[in-house]
């Protein structure tokens, strides 16, 4: 699947496209499909995300894991500081990473 | 230390006035990015992994307590709790909200700090000799000569548009601490036989995909002339260097094509149009630049002695204390290297602490170090225990300056954007491997550099042992270098081989070690006896 990605514009979190909307958790993020252009172009004039991008990822029951690492660190947070990633009180987050 | 004049602090806050409006026309959405973009980056805010960065600059490294406390309290008020020190002696915040950067600028500007030109394709950041003013085998303190080139490149609007960005460092010792043999522009202050001071000029070194070694363009340059030369190093480069690819666009690619002799000529002939302009700056300025890197007021008749009763203190001032010029002070460095830690990370506590420090121990002063430590260049020997003890408190006592686990690593694909490889897991999971500090100790003198990618922000190619990350089909993969220096005897590490994964590496480099530890002659660092015997007597033992 394809699914979209930036940051945010006031506090530069990463957030993933939902199908409305942004949202900071990757599993909330939806296939664009053939859209994605069209909804990244959208969004970038609203001026809601910037740099924001289409990736492969794939789904696992209602999990979303992108296909590169990049994106997964993107998706977590830093895997050398984990009290500071979406899920701090996991100490095996960083797996899903590699 | 250097203090802002009027036209300084004008500069700075009108800047910071100026971006607060850009600022608020881009979240008012009056800006678009590509409109914004940089305008950010000409005050020192990336776009990165997981959040806006700011890279703010730490002019040759030197900052006093009330600017490093200033540090601390914008890491507890912007951040998350904590700062990064980098390989160009300055700080970067991970975690910065857009709205809130000018409000940043605004507390930076109240001590005399800023983050302009910490990026973008201009004059970056001098860096310099971390024991400057300290330290007995110098034949001045360099920074004066910094400072000047500092205020000459800030807003010079010819060099605002480089074809890259460009990286000046200046020393004053055959000792480099600054890695100077690898910027765009090392310059060294020598003295000739007449028993002048003048500078020597080594233009086009440099690292990244390309690393090379700046070649020596004139030996000694008259410290009255030293703008008008660095102007015609600047010029040729600004006029012929390769704007249409980026990644031949350093000046150390044009010093290669053109030639050394050549590009010489060019710089010569530059610099005898400069001499006639009479553009140099006074001398008064450099004078009145000079009386504020004066020595601070030492005290003589103190006591030399120091108690090493305690075993774990002794230990520290062997590893991280260095001889001062002045009779019973010496130089500390702090380590920001802890097992477990990351390479050069400080938490908004210990940088308050290390304010403290320069202030009641230090002159007011602490310097950040290329290789991501803090130093604090001028303590009287008798408060060096006290010195230790509260850095023992705060966990910034480890005793590993030099060693195997004061490694340099970039923030790697953990923070950056660019990255390939992470790099500081890598950097945690080799201190781990050697954390008893006798086994680090007996190694001796080993400076181990990371890179989580070709851009070498990690030093990689000028680690005594060198690991660069890249993506190998999506999978983290590392290569080996051996042989690389950053010191006088400057030289790039070369890769051994194919590369490992996190686990392989760290097997790899210890295997590495134990080599050394066979082969070793009395008296060798690692260097020295990978330049006596060679690269294969390693390769055989990491790949059989």
């Amino acid at each position: 699947m394809k699914i979209l990605t930036g940051n945010d514009l006031a506090s530069g979190d990463v957030v993933w496209w939902t199908g409305s909307e942004w949202s900071r958790h990757v599993d909330d993020a939806v296939d664009a499909g053939d859209h994605a252009e069209a909804i990244l172009a959208a969004e970038e004039a609203a001026r809601r995300v910037n740099a924001s991008y289409a990736i492969s990822a794939t789904r696992d029951g209602a999990s979303v894991r992108p296909a590169h690492i990049k994106e997964r660190i993107r998706a977590l947070g830093p895997t050398v500081r984990l009290d500071l990633t979406l899920k701090p009180a996991d100490p095996a987050a960083g797996n899903w990473v590699i | 230390m250097y203090k802002y004049d009027n036209y300084d602090q004008a500069m700075v806050d009108a800047r910071v006035a100026e971006f607060r409006d850009q600022t608020a026309r881009r979240m008012a959405g009056d800006l678009t990015e590509d409109q914004f973009k940089p305008l950010r980056l000409k005050n020192g805010l990336y776009l990165q992994l997981h959040a806006y960065m700011l890279r703010v600059a730490v002019p040759y490294g030197t900052l006093s307590g009330a600017q490093m406390r200033m540090l601390g309290r914008i890491a507890d008020k912007y951040d998350r709790g904590y700062g990064h020190f980098t390989t160009r002696q300055n700080i970067q915040y991970n975690w910065i909200k857009l709205a809130e950067a000018p409000d940043i600028l605004a507390d930076l500007a109240t001590v005399e700090m800023h983050a302009i030109q910490t990026s973008g394709n201009c004059i970056r950041n001098i860096s310099s000799d971390h024991y400057a003013g300290a330290t007995a085998d110098e034949l001045v303190d360099p920074r004066p000569y910094a400072e000047l080139l500092r205020q000459w490149s800030s807003f010079h609007p010819e060099f605002d548009y480089l074809p890259r960005k460009f990286k000046i460092a200046v020393i004053a010792s055959e000792t480099d601490r600054a890695a100077m043999k690898l910027h765009d522009i090392g310059i060294r202050i020598v003295m000739n036989e007449s028993g002048e001071l003048g500078a020597a000029f080594y233009v086009g070194g440099g690292m990244g995909r390309t690393p090379m070694i700046a070649p020596l363009v004139r030996g000694f340059v008259p410290l009255d002339q030293l703008i008008h030369y660095s102007e015609a190093c600047l010029r040729v480069y600004n006029r012929y260097g390769r704007r249409d690819n980026k990644y031949k666009a350093r000046i150390k690619i044009l010093v290669h094509e053109l030639g050394l002799a050549e590009y010489t000529r060019q710089v010569e002939e530059e610099f005898a149009h400069m001499s006639a302009l009479g553009l140099e700056p006074p001398t008064a300025e450099l004078a009145r630049i000079a009386e504020m890197f004066a020595d601070p007021p030492f005290e003589a008749g103190l006591a030399d002695e120091v108690d090493r009763s305690d075993p774990d203190f002794a230990v520290w001032l062997d590893q991280n204390t260095h001889p001062h010029k002045q009779p019973c002070y010496a130089i500390a460095t702090i380590s920001l290297k802890p097992l477990g830690g990351i390479p050069g990370d400080a938490s908004a506590e210990q940088i308050a602490l290390m304010a403290d420090l320069a202030e009641q121990y230090s002159f007011d002063e602490c310097r950040v170090t290329h290789a991501q430590n803090i130093v604090l260049p001028h303590i009287r020997k008798a408060d060096l225990y006290a010195v230790w003890q509260a850095l023992d408190a705060a966990g910034l006592a480890t005793a590993n300056l030099d060693l195997v686990s004061d490694i340099i690593a970039c923030p790697g694909l953990d923070y950056c954007s660019l990255a390939n490889a992470r790099s500081i897991p890598v950097a945690q999971k080799i201190a781990q491997r050697f954390s008893d500090l006798g086994r680090q100790r007996e190694l001796g003198e080993l400076k181990l550099k990371i890179s989580g990618c070709i851009n070498a922000c990690g030093h990689h190619h000028a680690g005594h042992i060198g690991v660069l990350g890249v993506d190998r089909k999506g999978t983290e993969n590392y290569q080996l270098l051996l042989g690389g220096s950053e010191g006088a005897d400057t030289s790039l590490g070369k890769i051994t081989g194919p590369g490992f994964d996190e686990d392989g590496i760290v097997d790899a480099i210890e295997k590495v070690t134990d080599v050394y530890l066979a082969r070793r002659d009395t008296g060798e660092r690692f260097l020295d006896t990978y330049r006596r015997i060679g690269v294969e007597p390693f390769k055989e033992a990491i790949y059989g």
